[in-house]
This record gives structure tokens, C-alpha cells and sequence, in this order.
């Protein structure tokens, strides 16, 4: 028990410090996990709104794969990336492995099937609202998409966040194309993995804190962008 | 939608601006649904000029056929006959001076809806009048003019930077309307615009309405206020079940209705 203490109160020295490797650590992560997120809504959001919006053979059959990417196990994820990035797979001339780049292709890859499920039905519930009204100005289909982003912005905002979190508490892709190296490709899940199986637990519990934190902060920005949104009826 | 008829005699005559887009006439359109004909051989001339009200009972199918106007829908049988296909250039040389063919703008749709509910952007008022003017390809330097006519219009000024969907009911129909008049339609189709709407609304609407068509552009209004087909009307299209039952100029069809239908309706009968 009194170990226990020992730990929260050293993971609060650390915090109150600015310890330099937790520092590092989650400045890692977050410009990890914030570029994989600006990369799948990159990708995520005008793709969403196309399948919103298009009508083609095998639509179905796309959106179905994109909604059961949401929940696929970020272990499989890293596990093809680490083939194709591997030495010997098609993208192992490039030298991507075991570096942020590759973890950010492995988040971008969990996060994009998030943000365009989450705009696909969005943008295809908005569509259905505003179809007649766009129609009579001749505005359909591709025409329409930016208009209808701009509509669904804080529903999309809502999707992003949530790809976010999703990103910023994967642990299993960044382990395995990262390789939890340090002062590389450390970044706070894997952290807290390695450091609670040292025995360290200052440090994991540190770093355990900055995660919740930024969940809290996370779910506190959705509320207040949904409650704006909601006051100025643009949703 | 195809231009097929020869109305070079109603030019002549002075009664068609030449590369205007009506009339339109509708040859036996029918429209079903899962077979079932929600709109049963459909013949009628909408001239240019006159405001048409179309009147009837609820499910007449008065709805459905501002629809097909608009394109929204498409007959499943018949013939919808514009003058003039809708993508043609227009406003040719020696057009009527003043009217609405002259002042449409080019690659905007020359007719516009009023929906019964509003459909309103996610944005202010000026910004549902801006998209409305970019979409409908108003040159980028006309706009900041046109968008300061259409809140004069709508008597929307001092409304400009405020959520369209917190407006009252009145000041979004009265949005919806002027936004349908951004591209300056050749025609304004309006389903029963007011509706909800009370009188001092409704009102305010109606001015919008007339105001357009001293503009010259041509009104088909649905209503199922009495008393506003007759402060509107110069011609009614009486619907019942689908079918068109009686059409007359305005004052014949109230003074002298020629169907049961209609002579029920406007007594205050339940038509069904």
C-alpha cells in the first residue's frame, strides 16, 4: 500500500515538474495521434460524404467493410502494416519501420474507417433533409458535398474526436511498427505497457493521468461544441 | 423536359416573350407510386402572366404536380412540354423589356420552389442567401449587392447574422421565398408558403408574391386558404383525386363553379 502511495505521489512530481521524458513522451503522442487524425479526416470526410451521397454497384459492400473497420483490432492493423513495411514487404525499401511515421500510418489506418462512417451517416441523414431544396437549384450529388460538410461541421468535429480518442488510446499497431523504442518511438500507451511490466509505476501512472485528462478534455470540448451548435440551432 | 411546341403564334401575338420558358403544357401526365396513380391524366396550358392557384382537398395530388414543374419528379406516363428546354441560352435580342426573362439568371434553374416547410441551411440568414446566390452562379461580383436586395426584399436586415433555424415562422418563410427569388425564376412554384402562418405573416408573404409577379415572373401557388385565392388568383386549377376537375379564370370559378367537386370545396363541404 504505502508502495502505491509512493508511486502516486512520485507520478504527481513528475507531472508538476514537467519531467523531461514524460514531456517528451506525450509531446510524442500527441503529434503522432493529431497528425493520424488530420490525415484520416483528410480522408475520412470526403470520402464519408461521397458514399453518402453517390449511388454505384458495391456501394453497399464499401460501406459495410468501412463500418467494420470501426472496430478492427489495432493488433491486426499493426500486424499487416508490419508486413508491408517489413524489410522484405512492398513498402520496406522506404525504411519506415520502427519509426512515428509508421505509427502514424498504423493510427491514420484506425482512425479513417471512424471518421468516415461517422460523416457517411451524418452527411446521408443531412442529404435526405436537404435533397429536395438542393435539387430544385440544381445542386446534386457531387456539387453538394461541401456544402453539406459545412453543415454537418460540428457533427464531423464530434466524429474526429472521437477517431482521437480512439487513436490516442491504441496501444497493440503502435507497439508493433513503432517497436516502443526510446526516445523515438515512445509514446504514452506503450509506456505505461512497458513501465507497469518493469515495476515502474510512477511513470505509467503518470503518464495514465495525461490519457485520462485528455479523454476528460476530449468528451468536455464534444459537450461544448454540441451545446453550442445546438443554442445557435446549426443542428 | 423537351421544347417541341410551336408558340410562335403567342409571340406574335405579343402574349410570349420571345425565349421565354412557358407555356408549359402537361399532355396526360400521370405519376404512380408501387402502382398505384397518384396523379391520373394530367392535361393543362400554365400561360405566362396570370398567377394560378391550385386548389383542392388534401392527397388531390396539388403537391406532386409543383413537383413535376420543378423536375423533382418525373411523370411516370405523359408529356410535359416546355417552350423552352430549361438549358438553352435565353434572353435573346429583343426580348420584353422588364421581364423576368431578361433578369434570369443565367445557370440558375428559371423555375424556384417555396416548400411548404422550409427547408433552411445550418447557417445565417446571409449565408443561406450567399450559398443560394453562389450556387445559382450569380457572378461573384454581383453578389454582395444582390444578397443586400433580398434582405431588403425579406425585410431581413436586421436579421442577417442570425441562425436561419431560429427565426420565427414567418421570417423563415419569408427567407425561403426571397432565397427562391435569388436566381430571379422565370416561374415561382410555392406550396402553400403560408400555411402555419398568421395573418400579419401571411401578409408579408403575399406582398413577396405579388411583388414578383409585378416583376413578371409567373406565380402557381398551392393554397387552401379560400380567401387567399381570392386575393391572388387570376386563374384556379381545381384538383380532386389525383385529376385536374375543374380550371377556370378566377372569378368564374368562385362566382360559378361547373363541378360538384369544386362547388362542395368552396361551400365548405368535405371533399373526400
Amino acid at each position: 500500500m504505502q508502495e502505491l502511495q509512493s508511486a502516486f505521489w512520485e507520478a504527481g512530481r513528475l507531472l508538476l515538474t514537467f519531467d523531461s521524458d514524460l514531456t517528451e513522451i506525450v509531446l510524442l503522442s500527441l503529434r503522432v495521434t493529431l497528425t493520424a487524425v488530420f490525415l484520416g479526416c483528410l480522408i475520412g470526410f470526403p470520402f464519408g460524404a461521397f458514399l453518402a451521397v453517390a449511388r454505384f454497384p458495391g456501394r453497399s459492400l464499401i460501406v459495410l467493410v468501412v463500418n467494420a473497420f470501426m472496430g478492427l483490432p489495432p493488433v491486426v492493423a499493426g500486424l499487416f502494416l508490419y508486413l508491408f513495411l517489413s524489410r522484405s514487404g512492398p513498402l520496406g525499401p522506404l525504411g519506415l519501420l520502427y519509426t512515428p511515421a509508421a505509427m502514424i500510418i498504423a493510427q491514420t489506418i484506425l482512425v479513417t474507417p471512424i471518421v468516415t462512417a461517422m460523416t457517411r451517416q451524418v452527411i446521408e441523414d443531412l442529404y435526405q433533409e436537404y435533397d429536395e431544396q438542393f435539387r430544385s437549384m440544381g445542386l446534386s450529388g457531387a456539387r453538394a458535398v461541401p456544402s453539406l460538410l459545412w453543415d454537418a461541421r460540428y457533427s464531423l468535429i464530434t466524429g474526429a474526436l472521437a477517431g482521437f480518442g480512439r487513436a490516442a488510446a491504441e496501444v497493440g499497431a503502435v507497439l508493433i511498427v513503432g517497436g516502443n523504442i526510446n526516445h523515438v518511438t515512445r509514446v504514452m500507451t506503450t509506456t505505461i505497457a512497458l513501465e507497469t511490466s518493469r515495476g515502474n509505476l510512477s511513470l505509467a501512472l503518470g503518464l495514465g493521468f495525461v490519457l485520462i485528462t485528455l479523454s476528460l478534455l476530449i468528451n468536455a470540448a464534444v459537450m461544448s461544441l454540441r451545446g453550442s451548435a445546438k443554442r445557435l440551432a446549426y443542428v | 423536359m423537351s421544347a417541341e411546341r410551336d408558340f410562335t403564334g403567342l409571340e406574335a401575338a405579343g402574349r410570349v416573350a420571345p425565349g421565354a420558358l412557358l407555356p408549359v403544357t402537361l399532355a396526360d401526365v400521370c405519376f404512380a407510386v408501387n402502382g398505384t396513380d397518384l396523379l391520373r391524366g394530367l392535361s393543362l396550358t400554365i400561360a405566362p402572366g396570370s398567377r394560378t392557384v391550385i386548389m383542392g382537398p388534401n392527397g388531390a395530388g396539388k403537391s406532386l404536380l409543383l413537383r413535376i414543374l420543378q423536375g423533382l419528379i418525373q411523370p411516370t406516363r405523359g408529356q410535359l412540354t416546355w417552350r423552352r428546354a430549361w438549358g438553352e441560352a435565353r434572353g435573346t435580342e429583343g426580348d420584353t423589356a422588364g421581364s423576368a426573362t431578361d433578369k434570369h439568371t443565367s445557370g440558375a434553374p428559371p423555375v424556384s420552389i417555396v416548400l411548404q416547410r422550409p427547408v433552411l441551411l445550418r447557417r445565417s440568414v446571409a449565408a443561406n442567401l450567399t450559398h443560394a446566390l453562389r450556387v445559382l452562379r450569380v457572378p461573384r461580383r454581383d453578389r454582395a449587392a444582390r444578397l443586400e436586395e433580398l434582405l431588403t426584399l425579406g425585410n431581413l436586415q436586421d436579421r442577417r447574422g442570425q441562425p436561419a433555424r431560429s427565426l420565427s415562422g414567418g421570417e423563415q418563410q419569408r427567407l425561403a421565398t426571397v432565397r427562391a427569388l435569388a436566381g430571379n425564376p422565370e416561374m415561382l412554384l410555392l406550396d402553400e408558403p403560408t400555411a402555419s402562418l398568421d395573418p400579419q405573416a401571411t401578409q408579408a408573404i403575399e406582398a413577396l408574391i405579388q411583388r414578383s409577379h409585378g416583376q413578371g415572373t409567373k406565380i402557381v401557388m398551392v393554397t387552401h386558404d379560400l380567401g387567399q385565392a381570392r386575393r391572388i388568383a387570376d386563374e384556379v386549377v381545381f384538383m380532386a383525386n389525383g385529376r385536374i376537375v375543374e380550371t377556370a379564370p378566377a372569378e368564374i370559378f368562385f362566382s360559378q363553379p361547373q363541378s360538384n367537386e369544386a362547388r362542395a370545396y368552396l361551400s365548405g363541404h368535405l371533399v373526400i
